[in-house]
């Protein structure tokens, strides 16, 4: 495909690219640039952050799992361009070498970049903008000692005026070409190109996609780049409630639900790191289909639907109906996600996401949980999980063992034994099959501890 | 002077700014060719056929090999020979290679990899503990086992007594920087090799072998690694093999670097390590006897068990005085990846063992842990004198050296050096379970201050009255020590060399045996030899580690360092700075003792010249301004079989206080506040050694905690990536991390009487484990018998059985 981008402040054009060609490797291999390393090549370590810019802003992606069309109009700044011309260093360059932020420095410039870019952002939720980011030799401390000393300083002007050049240097970016690969501007031109093309492979923001090509190998045959759909892109408020498209990204969709939901802000801030929720799009966390993504329990949970298009025909289901089997979708062909539907609520829900690691891990469990009542009895509950089965899943047995029930302790253990009618959790890497049902049936009575005011939460505990 | 100041790395700011090279960013020779192993599926078996025409039929592959193409043995093992770079037929572990994809690019290597069709004869393989017993499958011909006293008798007369049993899991190292070599034809045959090695003189060994020339046609060059934490001392032999085999085949540069999974599925990692005892003790938690069992699962070759499993040994008594006790070691084979290296070499296993015994006797007696375990310490005696009399007799029955042998690995054969093995001592001091006299022991006073200065007795207090209001939600505290032995146990491994140069404008370059992994021991060597000649560290040199440069290195391992290499080059830089005194003092016509090199000037007498105006004078007057450098570790001797003498030149000690919650319906736990009191004797650098302290207790907690490896039934690691093998991230360090550095120097006399770093905090991070053991024990009566890796499934499990 042929692109344009902004390169550490300098117009690159490239044609004949591979669509699949990672910026990590062609930074490294072709550009010579050796700064940006490969950890682990599947968007987990962060060894790879570069910053992208664009008309929305700046904001770190994981460079080993964007593919080169991806950033076809943005500015790319990597560890080389985060000093400015004459050679001073970054504030957070700086810090990190006053406060021993380094030890092997492999990690490094991942980490200078996401700091660089946080500080650029005004963000000092180190720990959150930092989660992506793994250093095997510090502990970490001095790095955060480092990003906190770094907060004052103001950010170098090369680094403010980065989107001003953009608008200036690439006023009008072309979408990139070279068929049979496109990237489609709007939701009707996909639409109509996807209907002529199911077999395509559809590309939002790469976190999963980028593994199959790197780690599997896959080809992908001809691929559209979403990234350019604006209309698919964005969330839109009413009375009945919120329109989240398909393409918002994770961290967008934070933003917005965490005021209306806490506990879901709580858990989206633990979904993948800030690299992945950069890159991630609801849209493609729900069509992938995997049984153990965060984002399909909570929206189940809240009573979510799908919005699904096929050329100019639109169907809405049950987000809970979407699901049929392990890999296995009601999507037709040439049909794609292009909304995400969140009726208005009071907030009841809670999401209980269980992993070994707490930041930036898949979840063994993840339950969502939502019970309204009228102070005595159970009128509603929609409890969903993740990682109990071969698909995201609600707990009906569990739901019904609650509704009309009085809402008691013992009403709670009755649904926690229903559970088990529920669900038939496998054995993997992440957790056995008793310790998920058990956490699982668990989470229940948290929800219900919680609610009641007893203390639960580990995060609210400090020494 | 420049030691002792907190300087920062000395490649920080090639760090920060990207240009820190590393071996994958060295700018490769045009026709530089990548190579992939391919790779066995299963993890037993025999080899009877291998389809690779796909293989050599992938877009950009130059050439596919297999055993049977390598003209030389190309062994890999650092100790028993065991590992031929390609599948000989035998299949011991599922990752094993099978073949060599040579191509064009890194990602057609991989993706070539993957294509070949191998025909195995499946076995059932030796996976766990029980199966390796039954099958009796194992390094050496049995158990090891060292003993002092009569633990039989002991245990048969104590008064109380219990029993029980850990298992702790294994660990990836997750160096951020995965393997990667590369290899450069030179003239006539001879290799340049490029490693991201912790031990450039074994690359330059087996490379030498494997392509069947003598040692000095192979240069290995290490300028840093991307973190090695031990997994770099033996795991890189693989990769640099391949590369100059395929090398002198082809004649190109060849360059291999692992992708993250193969990384973790090929090379070996921590061990993991069942512990049983069987304790007898007092009513006050002393100890009076020890039945303590090992049992080791080493992987499908020798490679560095048997060190490992004996520093295991050699620590199954932490800081505690153990009279009566014996150690049995098992040192099981399996059909794993060859687990290796990491960082402590077993001792970190052998302290979880005894640090779970003194838990359990507390919950016992009902006593607070801390309270056991100092009942049990060995004596404060620091001012002792180090030196003690080797009169006693020897033991030799050790195995002559093996012309073929990695002499300087430590999987080698002991040397036989005919000196006693057993030191005489004197009657007052106390002795470990290898009867080595412990003449230097600080962990009474150090976990005095600790306990003061982390308020441990007023927190543990607030904690039982919190846990009484707080149904869900537990916290636990715990405070344990570590006593740590400082040098290789292959006692003629503990030798260094340096290579130092003054040129006449002044400028110095300096050259030692050490690779820099990112622990700063560029920088504090540069310290030493900057304080030598009384200059500014800017004014030295560093250099990569060159084997043309400093022959015959042992690994930079087990924390020796800076020990080792601080001496060399101390030693180095004095032999120079003593000529030119002699110089300058016959020019101005003093003596030399009247020249005096601070402050970037020489001071002769009443006159004062720059040190560059020295140098140049130096020169002018045809004085050698390069020297080499040497040190050898005193004192220490040690028989392995026997397991008694005197193995460490000195222990390094540190103590720890962490404070945990766990939610008792999930199990999920988070640190709430670490306190670290660490002895570094006089600190070189008190900012690297900082440094070494905070990462080594969180990568210590990690191992405890969210690091977990998990195999399937067939063998299969099933952690392979960062995706489902978790190291602490960012928020799982302790929120409150407080850092101290003990004050007192070493009383062994190393370099500025500085004590080593590197392994002995990791140990720090076991007060997380028992921190949470002890919040399990808030839950209910019964012994929790937490497992590690302590995730939230382990103490979920521990509270169940607490409570039941």
């Amino acid at each position: 495909m042929d692109i344009t981008f902004l390169l550490n402040g300098e117009v690159v054009s490239l044609s004949n690219v591979s669509p699949t060609t990672t910026l990590l490797d062609w930074l490294r291999e072709e550009r010579g640039l050796t700064g940006t390393k490969e950890g682990c090549n599947e968007g987990d370590c962060g060894a790879c952050s570069v910053m992208i810019t664009d008309e929305n802003g700046s904001r770190a992606l994981n460079g080993c799992i964007l593919f080169l069309p991806q950033v076809n109009g943005k500015a790319v700044t990597t560890v080389e361009g985060m000093a400015s011309a004459d050679g001073t260093l970054h504030p957070v360059q700086e810090t990190m070498v006053e406060h021993h932020g380094s030890q092997c420095g492999f990690c490094t410039p991942g980490f200078v970049v996401s700091m660089a870019t946080a500080h650029l952002n005004g963000a000092t939720d180190h720990d959150v903008q930092l989660a992506g980011n793994l250093c095997r030799c510090t502990g970490y401390a001095p790095i955060i000692r480092a990003a906190k000393a770094a907060e004052g300083a103001p950010a170098p002007a090369h680094l403010r005026s980065l989107k001003d050049k953009l608008a200036q240097d690439i006023p009008a970016p072309a979408k990139a070409k070279g068929a049979p690969h496109v990237q489609p501007e709007s939701s009707d031109e996909l639409a109509a190109w996807y209907l002529d093309n199911p077999d395509a492979t559809l590309i939002a923001g790469a976190t999963d996609v980028g593994l199959w090509v790197t780690k599997g190998f896959r080809d992908l045959g001809a691929v559209a780049f979403l990234n350019r759909c604006a209309d698919l892109r964005g969330i839109t408020e009413d009375e009945t409630g919120l329109r989240i498209g398909a393409m918002t990204t994770l961290t967008e969709v934070e933003a917005k639900l965490a005021p209306l939901h806490p506990s879901l802000g709580t858990m989206l801030r633990r979904y993948g790191s800030t690299q992945v929720r950069n890159a991630a799009t609801l849209g493609g966390n729900i069509a992938n289909g995997s049984p153990i993504g965060d984002g399909p329990p909570a929206l189940i949970a809240l009573g979510a639907t799908l919005q699904l298009r096929r050329g100019d025909a639109r169907r809405e289901i049950a987000l809970e109906d979407f699901f049929l089997d392990y890999g296995k979708q009601d999507r037709a062909a040439g049909e794609f996600v292009e909304a995400i539907l969140i009726p208005r609520q009071h907030d009841t829900l809670r999401c209980y996401k269980l992993s070994k690691r707490f930041d930036q891990d898949i979840s063994a469990v993840c339950g969502c949980i939502s019970i309204t009542g009228n102070g005595t009895e159970v009128l509603t509950a929609r409890i969903a999980f993740g990682g109990m089965a071969a698909t995201p899943k609600r707990a009906a047995a569990a739901e019904a063992a609650l509704v009309g029930q009085p809402w008691s302790e013992d009403t709670i253990r009755k649904a926690m034994e229903a559970m088990t009618d529920d669900f038939t959790p496998l054995s993997d890497m992440r957790a056995s099959a008793s310790y998920r049902m058990e956490a699982a049936q668990n989470m229940l009575l948290r929800y219900f501890h919680d609610a009641n005011g007893t203390p639960t939460n580990l995060l609210e505990v400090s020494a | 002077m420049s030691v002792a100041k907190p300087l920062p790395h000395d490649a920080a700011m090639l760090h920060v700014t990207g240009a820190a090279r590393y071996v994958d960013d060295i700018p490769t020779p045009r026709g530089t060719l990548h190579l992939a192993f391919g790779l066995s599926p299963v993890a037993a078996g025999e080899l009877t056929a291998l389809d690779l025409d796909a293989v050599r039929s992938a877009p950009g592959v130059v050439k596919v090999l297999t055993a049977d193409d390598l003209s030389h043995d190309c062994d890999t093992s650092p100790s028993n020979h065991d590992e031929p770079l390609l599948a000989t037929g035998e299949i011991h572990f599922a990752g094993q290679p099978l073949y060599l994809v040579v191509a064009t690019s890194h990602l057609a290597a991989r993706r070539a990899a993957q294509l070949g069709t191998p025909q195995i004869t499946p076995r059932d393989p030796i996976l766990t503990v029980e199966q390796a017993l039954a099958a009796n499958s194992r390094f050496e011909d049995g158990p090891r086992i060292y003993q002092k006293g009569d633990a039989e008798t002991a245990l048969a007369k104590a008064s109380r007594r219990l029993s029980g049993q850990i298992e702790m899991g294994g660990q990836e190292h997750f160096y951020l920087e995965g393997q990667a070599a590369m290899a450069l034809p030179q003239d006539n045959g001879d290799m340049l090799v490029h490693s991201s090695t912790q031990h450039p003189t074994e690359i330059q060994h087996k490379v030498a072998h494997a392509i069947g020339r003598p040692m000095h046609a192979v240069r290995v060059e290490t300028r840093r690694m991307g973190g090695g934490f031990g997994g770099k001392e033996s795991q890189g032999n693989a990769l640099a093999v391949a590369c100059a085999v395929t090398a002198l085949l082809t004649g190109k540069p060849c360059k291999m670097r692992y992708d993250r999974d193969d990384d973790m599925i090929i090379t070996g990692k921590r061990h993991d390590f069942r512990i049983s005892y069987d304790v007898g003790f007092d009513e006050a938690g002393r100890i009076t006897a020890l039945d303590v069992t090992h049992y080791a699962r080493c992987g499908w070759s020798m490679d560095l068990s048997l060190p490992v499993a004996d520093r295991a040994m050699l620590h199954a008594d932490n800081g505690y005085h153990l009279r009566d006790i014996r150690i049995t070691s098992h040192r099981l084979r399996t059909n794993t990846a060859s687990a290796t290296a990491f960082r402590g070499f077993g001792g970190p296993q052998g302290i979880v063992g005894i640090e779970r015994v003194m838990d359990h006797i507390a919950h016992e007696l009902g006593l607070d842990p801390l309270a056991v375990r100092r009942a049990n310490y060995y004596t404060d005696n620091a001012h002792r004198p180090t030196e003690v009399e080797n009169t006693g007799t020897a033991i030799d029955n050790r195995t002559p050296p093996d012309a073929e042998a990695d002499l300087s690995s430590r999987g080698a054969p002991p040397v036989p050096t005919g000196k006693p093995a057993i030191p005489a001592t004197p009657p007052d001091v106390q002795t470990t379970p290898y009867q080595q006299p412990v003449t230097d022991c600080i962990i009474n006073a150090l976990t005095d201050r600790l306990v003061e200065s982390a308020d441990y007795d007023a927190r543990r207090a607030a904690i039982a009255e919190w846990n009484a209001q707080n149904p869900l939600l537990k916290r636990g505290i715990a405070i344990t020590p570590v006593k740590f032995g400082i040098s290789f146990t292959l006692t003629h491994l503990n030798q260094a060399g340096a290579l130092v140069h003054v040129y006449q404008d002044g400028s110095i370059h300096l050259n030692h045996g050490g690779t820099e992994m990112g622990q700063g021991l560029f920088q504090k060597v540069a310290q030493v030899a900057a304080s030598r000649f009384g200059v500014s560290p800017e004014v030295v040199k560093i250099t990569a580690t060159d084997t043309a440069k400093v022959p015959n290195t042992s690994a930079t391992a087990a924390s020796s360092g800076s020990d080792l290499n601080g001496m060399a080059a101390q030693n180095a830089c004095d032999t120079i700075r003593d000529r030119m005194a002699a110089h300058l003092a016959e020019r101005y016509q003093t003596t030399p003792d009247q020249v005096r090199f601070a402050d970037g000037m020489v001071r002769i007498g009443g006159e004062e010249i720059t040190f560059a105006a020295a140098a140049a004078s130096a020169y002018e007057n045809r004085v050698s301004l390069s020297a080499t450098g040497f040190y050898k570790t005193p004192d220490i001797e040690w028989d392995r079989i026997a397991g008694r003498g005197r193995p460490f030149y000195y222990f390094a000690y540190g103590a720890a206080c962490t404070e945990v919650v766990i939610d008792t319906l999930t199990g999920e736990n988070r640190i709430l506040r670490a306190d670290l009191l660490h002895d570094a004797g006089a600190s070189l650098n008190p900012a690297l050694d900082i440094g070494q302290i905070e990462g080594g207790y969180v990568q210590g907690a990690g191992w405890l905690t969210t690091e977990e490896l998990v195999w399937d039934e067939t063998g299969t690691l099933r952690t392979h990536a960062p995706s489902t093998y978790k190291i602490p991230a960012c928020s799982d360090r302790p929120p409150v991390f407080n850092v101290t550095l003990w004050d007192q120097p070493n009383p062994a006399q190393t370099v500025y009487r500085s004590k080593a770093v590197g392994e002995p905090p990791f140990m720090l991070g076991i007060s997380a484990f028992m921190a949470l053991s002890d919040a399990v024990s808030a839950c209910g009566d019964n012994y929790g018998d937490l497992q590690a890796p302590a995730t939230a499934e382990a103490v979920l499990a521990a509270v169940g059985r607490a409570r039941k």
